[in-house]
């Protein structure tokens, strides 16, 4: 607050980068305190993600019995990981997404400097944040209390990360067009929910699928980010044998090419469907 | 302490030509801005009345720049407010005519907010007091009166020093004292050259502040003026009731519109004070009393009313919009949105 540029006297947008992220940060903490305020969401972003782990880990255990050779402790950290983004980033986005636009505070935002991104994106800060945070935990408790190794390709984890974020964000913003209230936002978000988690190969790895059903899984929208992480981290996707950093590029290639069409058409529909004010 | 400089000074701040709003498409549509002109000069204190539905916050929403117009154009400060929404934000406030602001936070945490997000901005405080909020600093928005959010809105709408002020019914739901106060803020900021738009139906506070004002009906604005230019040529009304009986007529009224309906008499005369003496010596020669006896000027008020309801009867067959303002690309209609207020 503390920088407030002079430069603007004359009204013009030299606005430098720093005023733009000054506004994201602004809105960041405005959302991050709603956040907080908001004991359900709270809950639900903190607490579910961790109380599935257990059904993971049976589940995972289970398969790994008919598939032997199954690494159940990376795909459970990775599992986890998965459900963090899909709870924390983009149920409770979508949630955040439709209070505010009932609230009329993205039309009031508009009246403002903060450009459209910038709004959504800032809505975005606490929620991006809280499951970077709390994926970081759970990797350190994997690496920590399972021994998992070091990734192998951390670019390809991070990319996995960014792609899988980006396309929750983009989702959350196109969801909560064909969202009514906050309360229904359970119900909406639900389908895509169930895909991220059946399908995506976190529950269920895509090796211990029939063939037919794992290709038809690897084209899912939210399965490229969750696979480049896997990859990034394990050096495959369960399809071939684990290799090292140069091998896992061409096995990311797919997953890089389908994660990219997803995004952008997530992206393309939330620009076109993202309504900044509810119909009365 | 800043004075900013007024870029391209000598021009209308505000310029709107011809401007169409349509929501919706096809027969479902609703026409909500039906051609409106509009010129507010630098300085000047601008006010936009009408009835509900008049389109008014449809205006003032295309203004703003929160939605592209179906047909015209707007210019403020120059610029196209909804495609150079970046470049116009800094230099303007806005006021829109319900909340926006999270109900959980409290009114600092709101301005802080609001202060991250303009650039060049007022202290908060400076701000709250400005609308006498600076005790209310911690107290949640949701648990604020109706009336103190709207100057909670107020108040950051001027966070930014802002040279065009944009005022959706910024009185609306205050009480006397607050919208006294809030008036003489306006007048303030007015004072020091801000140029205010303004949309009100208290006609009272048309006349209190505006320079210049217009008066909408059916999205079209029906007449422009200053208070006195939009009163002149209006009739002034004498209405008295006749006691019973039926034997003297009434005196010859030379210009004056005299109705009779049952025993009450309503005479329109742009000649008050000298009916109104024809008619009581009338009265008195016939030592006739006559009951609810009322002779008033044209007010505000009553020329809004008459306007508004010569409005009404002209336009009942309303003509079609031109097609080619109404046929718009899906993209953009479907991005109109708004409420049809």
């Amino acid at each position: 607050m503390t920088t407030a540029a002079p430069t603007s006297a004359t009204g013009t947008t030299t606005g430098p980068r720093g005023t733009a992220l000054r506004r994201l940060a602004s809105l960041g903490r405005s959302e991050a305190t709603l956040l907080l305020r908001n004991r359900s969401a709270l809950f639900t972003a903190l607490l579910l993600p961790v109380l599935m782990i257990a059904g993971r880990r049976s589940m995972l255990k289970q398969q790994a019995s008919d598939h032997p050779g199954l690494d159940v402790d990376s795909l459970l950290i990775i599992g986890t990981i998965g459900g963090i983004l899909a709870f924390v980033v983009y149920y409770n986005l979508t949630a955040a997404y439709v209070g505010r636009r009932n609230e009329l505070v993205l039309k009031r935002l508009r009246t403002g400097e903060a450009r459209d991104l910038e709004i959504l994106a800032g809505t975005a800060v606490p929620s991006v944040s809280l499951a970077l945070l709390m994926s970081a935990v759970v990797a350190g408790g994997g690496a920590a209390f399972l021994h998992l190794g070091a990734p192998v390709n951390p670019l390809l984890l991070a990319a996995g990360l960014l792609l899988s974020i980006g396309t929750m964000m983009a989702t959350a913003a196109l969801t909560s067009a064909f969202t009514k209230t906050v309360e229904t936002a359970g119900i909406t978000t639900l389908p895509l929910v169930l895909l991220s988690q059946f399908g995506s190969g976190l529950f269920i790895p895509l090796e211990v699928m029939p063939d037919r059903v794992a290709d038809f899984c690897r084209l899912l929208p939210t399965t490229p980010g969750f696979q480049l992480v896997r990859i990034g981290w394990t050096g495959t996707d369960g399809s071939a044998a684990a290799t090292g950093f140069g091998g896992t590029w061409s096995t990311a290639v797919p997953h890089l090419v389908t994660g990219a069409v997803w995004l952008g058409l997530a992206a393309w529909g939330a620009v076109r469907y993202f309504r900044w004010e509810s119909r009365r | 302490m800043e004075t900013r400089q007024p870029a391209g000074s000598s021009g209308p701040v505000i310029e709107v030509t011809d401007l169409q709003r349509h929501y919706g498409s096809g027969t479902t549509g609703y026409h909500a801005v039906r051609g409106v002109d509009l010129t507010v000069g630098r300085g000047e204190l601008y006010a936009l009345l009408g009835t509900n539905g008049a389109g008014k916050t449809s205006t003032m929403e295309l203004v703003e720049g929160l939605a592209a117009p179906s047909g015209g154009t707007v210019r403020v400060l120059g610029h196209d407010p909804y495609r150079e929404r970046a470049a116009l934000r800094p230099r303007i406030g806005i006021m829109l005519q319900e909340g926006g602001f999270p109900g959980e936070l409290t009114v600092a945490e709101t301005g802080r907010t609001w202060s991250g997000l303009t650039s060049g901005a007022r202290p908060v405080e400076e701000a709250l007091e400005l609308v006498g909020l600076g005790h209310r600093r911690d107290v949640r928005v949701k648990q604020l009166s109706g009336g103190e959010r709207r100057r909670l809105d107020l108040a950051m709408a001027l966070l930014g020093r802002p040279e065009v002020l944009f005022l959706d019914e910024p009185s609306t739901g205050l009480d006397p004292e607050a919208r006294a106060a809030v008036w003489r803020l306006v007048r303030e900021l007015r004072a020091q050259g801000t140029t205010v738009l303004l949309t009100t139906h208290y006609l009272e506070e048309a006349e209190e502040l505006a320079d210049r004002l217009a008066i909408m009906h059916g999205g079209r604005v029906v007449t422009t003026g200053t208070v006195a230019e939009v009163i002149a040529g209006r009739p002034s009304r004498i209405t008295f009731e006749l006691p019973g009986f039926a034997g003297a007529s009434l005196p010859p009224l030379a210009g004056a519109e005299v109705a009779v309906d049952g025993r009450k008499v309503t005479v329109q005369t742009s000649a008050l004070q000298r009916d109104l003496h024809e008619l009581l010596g009338w009265a008195h020669h016939h030592d006739l009393a006559l009951g609810a006896l009322d002779a008033r000027s044209a007010s505000l008020e009553e020329a809004f009313l008459a306007i508004a309801s010569e409005a009404a009867h002209q336009d009942e067959p309303q003509p079609p919009a031109p097609a080619g303002r109404t046929s718009r690309p899906s993209r953009s209609s479907r991005r109109l949105i708004g409420s049809a207020r």
